[in-house]
């Protein structure tokens, strides 16, 4: 059951990847280039994956457990960290580059081999890198916060 | 219809995949940690059927409703796709989270530090646009 739940969660979010318009770069890249011609969509998208999980949040906040799963993996961090906000500039440069993030350069290198494939791999290969070689500045630096 | 149509129905099925999985199965829906746990970690299964759920979902939908195949329209060059995708591999694990976690999932649990990593990535995205475009 709970094996089919996250199946049927990831077709899902394909569906919506692929509706939505997010899964081609050419909708990113118009939304990030805020001075050419702007294409909001990226917006619209957010806001109603925001407004639906804020409702799902309600129900999570008035349960002790899931209705499947045993207990909550819920990340715990609150702090904000380095490595937070190093991680996300580094991820933001890379996104602005390309206009693919993780969930869509997955499906594009399915759809698009070229470049979708080269973009995914490339990905894997940096995911690789953090696991081997972890951060490349003093971890033991106090946090900002 | 207007033109944000597909991009609103887009946005709520994805928020309801991420509700069902945080509500079924208690877990968010971040795709570059599930990526990882996929790749670098024991517990492949689950990783594994949502992540082949998706590459489904993205083809039965593109076949069903019509959609144009994704080519590289924006002829960004080879060497731009790799170090793209390098960052963002990179950048993902160390900021644990993308768009999916810290925007999708992150934001409606009303946390702090997805609500501030996903300010910071979609600025030095714009900015990166700016500079390359």
């Amino acid at each position: 059951m709970n094996a089919f739940n996250y199946f049927l969660s990831g077709l899902l979010f394909g569906a919506g990847l692929m509706i939505s318009g997010m899964a081609n770069p050419e909708n990113v890249i118009g939304f990030l280039d805020i001075f050419g011609e702007w294409n909001p969509s990226l917006l619209f998208v957010m806001a109603s994956a925001v407004s639906v999980g804020l409702v799902a949040n309600v129900i999570r906040k008035k349960r002790s457990r899931p209705f499947i799963a045993v207990d909550w993996q819920i990340p715990s961090k609150t702090n904000i960290d380095r490595d937070l906000v190093i991680g996300a500039t580094i991820f933001g440069i890379g996104w602005g580059l390309s206009g693919y993030c993780p969930g869509p350069g997955l499906l594009a290198a399915f759809l698009s081999p070229s470049s979708g494939l080269l973009f995914f791999i490339s990905l894997i290969v940096g995911s690789y890198i953090f696991e081997k070689k972890g951060r490349f500045f003093p971890s033991h630096l106090p946090s900002l916060r | 219809m207007s033109d944000f149509t597909y991009p609103i129905i887009g946005g709520l099925l994805i928020g309801l995949s991420a509700s069902i999985l945080l509500l079924g199965s208690g877990r968010v829906a971040g795709i570059s940690g599930l990526l990882a746990n996929l790749l670098f970690k024991d517990r492949k299964i689950l990783p594994f059927l949502f992540l082949a759920g998706l590459i489904l979902g993205g083809t039965f939908s593109q076949t069903f409703f019509g959609f144009d195949t994704i080519e590289n329209t924006l002829n960004t060059p080879f060497w731009m796709i790799i170090l793209s995708g390098l960052l963002v591999g990179y950048g993902t694990r160390l900021g644990s989270g993308c768009t999916s976690g810290h925007g999708v999932c992150g934001i409606p649990r009303l946390s702090l530090r997805s609500l501030i990593a996903t300010c910071i990535f979609i600025v030095s995205a714009i900015v990166t646009v700016i500079l390359t475009r």
